[in-house]
């Protein structure tokens, strides 16, 4: 019997794969613990803001990541499609590589994103050669307009950045999963290994998290945890789900045993 | 003699936005009464986790102070949601001290006899120097009121020097008009900072005898103007002590709260500066704010706008500056010498405006945010247009 294993279960982003579906947000750290919180955690892939990342100030981000780790670079800051394109280009000229995770925000108080304006700015940098993963509202038609723009995968979120809400939007997030053949990447709002599990067992492809890691009390220890639920919660979806209670019970004699020809 | 206007009254020169913020702020402030609420009242606003005006209320009450405790271990849940344990780090740098108010309360009242001075542009090129290499990547500048010795153009010239060294510029210096505040943001500031100083306007009236800064309602609306003029974040604050501080607080609170909501994509910024209390006179001035009161004021608006940027005043101490981090407050001053041009080698060319209680560098703060597990931050925000 061949089990499951990160190895012959990658995630794939545009061609690139990664043994791990964990994502880490680096924006919470003290920047000392982010090599130990990305190894705990296993993970292949670190967000950064672009706008902490200083070349010339004292303690520069780029430089507490390690490098075996894939950036990507986000765009927060940017409050529409021509403030994100340009953060992601000064990504590009700073070496930061092609992926960009597209950010655009235009609300201080909940942060939550513009889609509109993400469509826009993933169709402008996908036609420039990055690996644009957009940050969005988990709505199905912005959602399809994002694969037309080019995404890589798309990124709705579970609740409002930092609030450690959980999955508040899993039933749409189910609707994406479904629809859209891109890979889903659940971002903000996951609080806990169990959310994050949750959203695994439900198809998504990878998780995505920072606040609920970095507000720990033991940064790395919760990173190890977060990479546990990940797995158990992959390993769950592709050994397919059995009964659950959400699916309505199946009786265990044939319904339609009645008929005779 | 010059002329003395009615403090409602706009000068002349003096734009009018066609905007009922103040209205709406002074309508949905007018019954605030802290008196009227118990412990019982803060304990159950300290189980919501978003609060309504009214929410805020409660928690500035005196009837808050004996759940300070509890308030802290929320506020400081709440500054880790959100900001986690980055404190972002400015230095200000006076340029001018001219002025032409004659704030009661002030070392730049026009009527004070202190040594005068601005900075020419070689000499702020070169306190910026200095200030940039201590690795400072955020330069707030301020001036003394003076429209007439710190011009527009001049504090423009200024901003495009600072551009130079700095990723950030805010600035601190005399409300001004959409358009001027357009030509500091094309010249490369996003931030503005405005004290209201005190929002009752009887009280304002008394303390603001002269000059433009007489005028209460340009005043107010100086952070719309700012918005308007495209800049990106607004800062409030309110002279705590001036007058009845929580509801001057509670006003400076709404009105940040319903200027965001105006504008959303805004960030809101609050300040506390206080008027330290005498001593021996603890007892017969209820308007004064002792650390207490200073702590529950930031701790509530943490919890009101979780959101919204916190400064902790260079003119607090040491000891209470670095306590109130972790707790509430996301950005700190350092390496700060509030005389004109006090940043180079050069002897000192103006006066302060007030003393200030932490003189330490930036190397020592920076060390003293690490010291208590927390991440100081230097760069912030990608000036886009720039690019």
């Amino acid at each position: 019997m061949n089990f499951i294993t990160n190895n012959n279960d990658p995630l794939i982003l545009d061609g690139h794969t990664f043994n791990s579906r964990f994502i880490l947000g680096s924006g919470k750290f003290s920047l000392k613990l982010i090599q130990t919180v990305m190894e705990y955690g296993g993970s292949e892939i670190a967000t950064i803001a672009l706008r902490r990342a200083n070349a010339d100030s004292p303690e520069n981000i780029l430089d507490f990541i390690p490098k075996n780790i894939t950036l990507l670079p986000n765009t927060s800051g940017a409050r529409n499609a021509e403030e994100a394109v340009r953060i992601a280009r000064l990504s590009r000229e700073l070496g930061c590589g092609d992926f960009v995770k597209i950010e655009v925000i235009h609300d201080s108080k909940y942060l939550l994103p513009d889609n509109e304006e993400t469509i826009k700015a993933t169709k402008i940098l996908a036609k420039e050669g990055f690996i644009v993963l957009p940050y969005m509202y988990p709505d199905l038609i912005s959602a399809r307009k994002l694969v037309d723009a080019g995404a890589a995968a798309v990124m709705p979120l579970g609740a409002p950045i930092g609030s450690n809400r959980g999955l508040l939007t899993k039933d749409f997030i189910k609707i994406l999963i479904e629809e859209i053949p891109l890979p889903i990447i659940v971002d903000a709002g996951i609080g806990s290994p169990s959310q994050a599990c949750e959203a695994m067992e439900l198809g998504a492809s990878a998780v995505m998290a920072n606040t609920a890691i970095a507000t720990a009390d033991d940064c790395a220890s919760m990173a190890k945890a977060f990479r546990l639920a990940i797995e158990a919660g992959r390993t769950a979806y592709l050994a397919k789900l059995g009964r659950v209670l959400d699916k309505g019970a199946e009786a265990s004699s044939p319904l339609t045993g009645f008929l005779q020809d | 003699m010059r002329k003395i206007y009615d403090s409602m009254e706009y000068q002349p020169n003096m734009q009018v936005l066609d905007s009922d913020l103040l209205e709406q702020v002074l309508d949905k402030t007018k019954n605030f009464n802290p008196y009227q609420y118990t412990k019982k009242d803060v304990l159950s606003v300290l189980e919501k986790d978003n609060l309504s005006i009214s929410d805020f209320a409660v928690l500035l009450s005196p009837a808050a102070e004996s759940c300070l405790e509890k308030m802290a271990k929320k506020s400081k849940l709440q500054r880790y949601k959100y900001f986690g344990g980055n404190v972002l780090l400015f230095t200000p740098l006076y340029i001018s001290n001219y002025c032409e108010n004659e704030c009661v309360y002030c070392g730049f009242n026009c009527k004070n006899k202190i040594s005068r001075s601005r900075l020419n542009a070689e000499e702020i090129e070169r306190e910026m120097i200095a200030i940039s290499k201590t690795g400072m990547r955020e330069v707030l500048m301020l001036t003394g009121e003076s429209p007439t010795k710190s011009d527009v153009e001049y504090i423009a010239k200024a901003v495009s020097i600072a551009k130079k060294y700095f990723s950030t510029i805010g600035l601190e210096v005399y409300p001004m008009n959409v358009d001027d505040y357009k030509l500091l943001h094309q010249s490369g500031a996003d931030f503005v900072t405005v004290f209201q100083e005190t929002y009752d306007s009887t009280v304002y009236a008394e303390k603001h005898p002269a000059g433009a800064k007489r005028c209460f309602p340009y005043r107010f609306y100086a952070q719309e103007r700012a918005i308007l003029g495209e800049m990106r974040g607004v800062g409030f604050g309110v002279l705590l002590g001036l007058s009845d501080f929580r509801k001057d607080m509670f006003t400076a609170a709404v009105h940040a709260k319903l200027l965001q909501q105006k504008y959303p994509h805004t960030e809101i910024a609050m300040s506390f500066p206080r008027l330290r209390p005498y001593k021996n006179h603890t007892e017969t001035n209820p308007n004064d704010v002792h650390e207490t009161q200073l702590l529950q004021m930031m701790m509530a608006f943490r919890l009101f706008m979780p959101f919204a940027s916190i400064t902790i005043s260079t003119r607090e101490r040491s000891g209470f500056r670095d306590n109130v981090l972790p707790l509430c407050a996301t950005k700190i001053s350092a390496g700060v010498n509030v005389g004109i041009g006090g940043h180079t080698e050069n002897e000192q060319k103006g006066d302060a405006q007030f003393e200030i209680s932490d003189p330490r560098t930036l190397e020592e703060i920076h060390n003293a945010i690490l010291n208590q597990n927390m991440q100081p931050v230097y760069t912030d925000y990608i000036n886009t247009s720039l690019l």
